[in-house]
């Protein structure tokens, strides 16, 4: 067993506590502190043999419960704690046969609560059901543990009064966990493979192809994580990448799981993006790449989401399949304001020739990058054009 | 989740509503301003939007590297008013709206006659890092 091993025990163990009466927000507290005991045990004594008495890797499940109710009742131990708590378990009808699968899907359900602001819900669901530490959390969204602590009470007071047995929708949980996934990766957590152990265990909990199809998605981009960048830390464009570098087992995994999806026929934006990132996958070569197919899972995707977004990498996915002019007419319905409007404006212009027209809007783009690796990648496709135009005669 | 930086400075705004310098203020008024200032960075704190803030001192120094083993140039301190960086606030929020929103607050710290000073205040968005899923 290792920490995610240990951390995956999170929410069946949290789900026992609520089931014994303990209100969320205390018990989530209690959880968090048996999995640090037990992180710090194990690396004190490794193996149960080594240490005497009670030790977490003998039933790690059966340690986190004993320590973290210990917890909870030593947090409570105030009288009028105390009488709420007896109220609560008066209340709660008599604990019925429930799985760690259905509390593991409610806990989901909680964290991912549509009164709950995006970033809320990010950290609420890294520390409940992922049981990452608020310090872990923190450094990896690069804020003071201080502001990340008050950020998980505030989320955690949010949600006290929703019943923790209330049915939640699926689609606002995929929409934290590819929050999650696609923000990149700092700190000593690594935030996308966490966000694919989430959705794993999502997949595990609950039957349904939107899931699969997020999982899927995750996967095919994974697989290309190492090629994504220069070891300066420059942008690598999908055409550029080493191929050779790709994740194979992962590629094949989201293969596999994308396909089982879609033959169930409820397509979604996750599936219909996972099918975008599957055909990039399959192409041996940038130039072997389906662009046809992929322009009809845009049009598909358009369909789904009507995001300006998806019709902006529409024109790229045009321009590649009907030739640089059909790309600007495609992008010429759409709103100049759009952020990366003017980088794909430039690569198609460049594609067609105009390489003076190409060098001003990809200087124009890199103006208007949100973040530093894209800004530094136009500028560098502006500089290469510039000084291409003034060595020509 | 979106930082941001709010920056007080004097270069090229407009002037602000209430402008009187903090010298011409009585004691109490700057009193109050300075706890509207730790108010405002202590709520954030509660809200799970600060990152950080910092004040600047006035006096400061232009430095340059002036070529190997040499030591770096230095000129100045200029302390002109006019090009004066009084400090910084960063944060961190779900929306471009919600950074507008607490720049509208934090200009209205009170000044002279204990009324808001209604000072510019400049907003610029963090760059990133670059997203996962791109295509």
């Amino acid at each position: 067993m290792n920490e995610a091993q240990l951390r995956s025990l999170t929410p069946s163990v949290l789900g026992i506590l609520v089931r014994r009466g303990a209100d969320f927000a205390a018990a989530e507290d209690a959880v968090q502190d048996a999995l640090v005991e037990a992180v710090r045990v194990w690396r004190a004594a490794p193996s149960p043999s080594s240490s005497n008495g009670e030790h977490p890797m003998r039933d790690p499940k059966g340690w986190l419960v004993t320590v973290a109710w210990r917890r909870f009742l030593d947090a409570t131990r105030a009288d009028a704690a105390r009488r709420r708590r007896e109220d609560l378990v008066d209340e709660e009808p008599a604990p019925g046969p429930v799985s760690a699968v259905d509390d593991t899907l409610q806990l989901y359900f909680l964290c991912a609560h549509p009164s709950l602001t995006p970033s809320s819900a990010v950290a609420l669901t890294l520390r409940a059901v992922g049981g990452l530490t608020t310090r872990q959390i923190a450094r990896a969204y690069l804020v003071p543990e201080a502001t990340m602590a008050q950020r998980i009470s505030r989320a955690k007071r949010t949600v006290s009064g929703v019943r923790f047995d209330q049915p939640g929708d699926v689609a606002t949980v995929l929409r934290v966990l590819y929050l999650v996934f696609n923000e990149g990766y700092s700190g000593d957590v690594d935030l996308a493979a966490e966000a694919i152990r989430l959705t794993r265990q999502l997949a595990a909990a609950v039957d349904h192809p939107e899931v699969a199809g997020l999982l899927a998605l995750m996967l095919l981009h994974h697989a290309r994580r190492a090629t994504r960048t220069a070891p300066d830390g420059s942008l690598v464009p999908l055409a550029e990448q080493d191929r050779g570098r790709w994740d194979t087992g992962s590629i094949a995994e989201g293969v596999d799981i994308l396909q089982a999806a879609l033959a169930r026929d409820r397509l979604g934006e996750f599936q219909a993006q996972a099918a975008i990132a599957a055909l990039h996958a399959d192409a041996p070569t940038a130039e072997e790449t389906d662009w046809v197919q992929i322009v009809e899972w845009y049009d598909e995707l358009a369909r789904l989401t009507d995001s300006p977004v998806v019709r902006l990498n529409r024109a790229v996915a045009v321009g590649e399949a009907d030739g640089p002019r059909a790309g600007l007419a495609a992008l010429a319905a759409l709103d100049a304001s759009l952020p990366r409007h003017a980088a794909v404006a430039a690569h198609l212009h460049e594609r067609d020739g105009d390489l003076v027209t190409a060098a001003r809007l990809y200087a124009e783009a890199a103006h208007r990058a949100a973040n530093l690796a894209e800004r530094d990648h136009l500028t560098r496709q502006a500089a290469r054009l510039n000084s291409r135009s003034s060595e020509a005669p | 989740m979106a930082k941001y930086l709010l920056l007080k400075h004097y270069r090229g705004a407009p002037a602000a509503v209430n402008d009187v310098p903090m010298d011409r203020w009585t004691p109490e008024e700057i009193s109050a301003h300075v706890q509207y200032m730790n108010d405002f960075a202590a709520r954030l704190e509660t809200t799970g939007e600060f990152i950080d803030g910092q004040a600047l001192a006035p006096d400061g120094m232009w430095v340059r590297y002036d070529g190997e083993g040499r030591p770096p140039v230095t000129d100045g301190p200029f302390a002109e008013t006019k090009d004066l960086i009084a400090g910084w606030m960063v944060i961190d929020v779900d929306s471009h709206e919600r950074a507008v929103e607490l720049a509208g607050e934090l200009s209205a710290a009170p000044g002279a006659g204990g009324k808001p000073i209604h000072e510019w205040l400049e907003l610029r968005p963090f760059l990133t890092a670059p997203p996962t899923v791109t295509e």
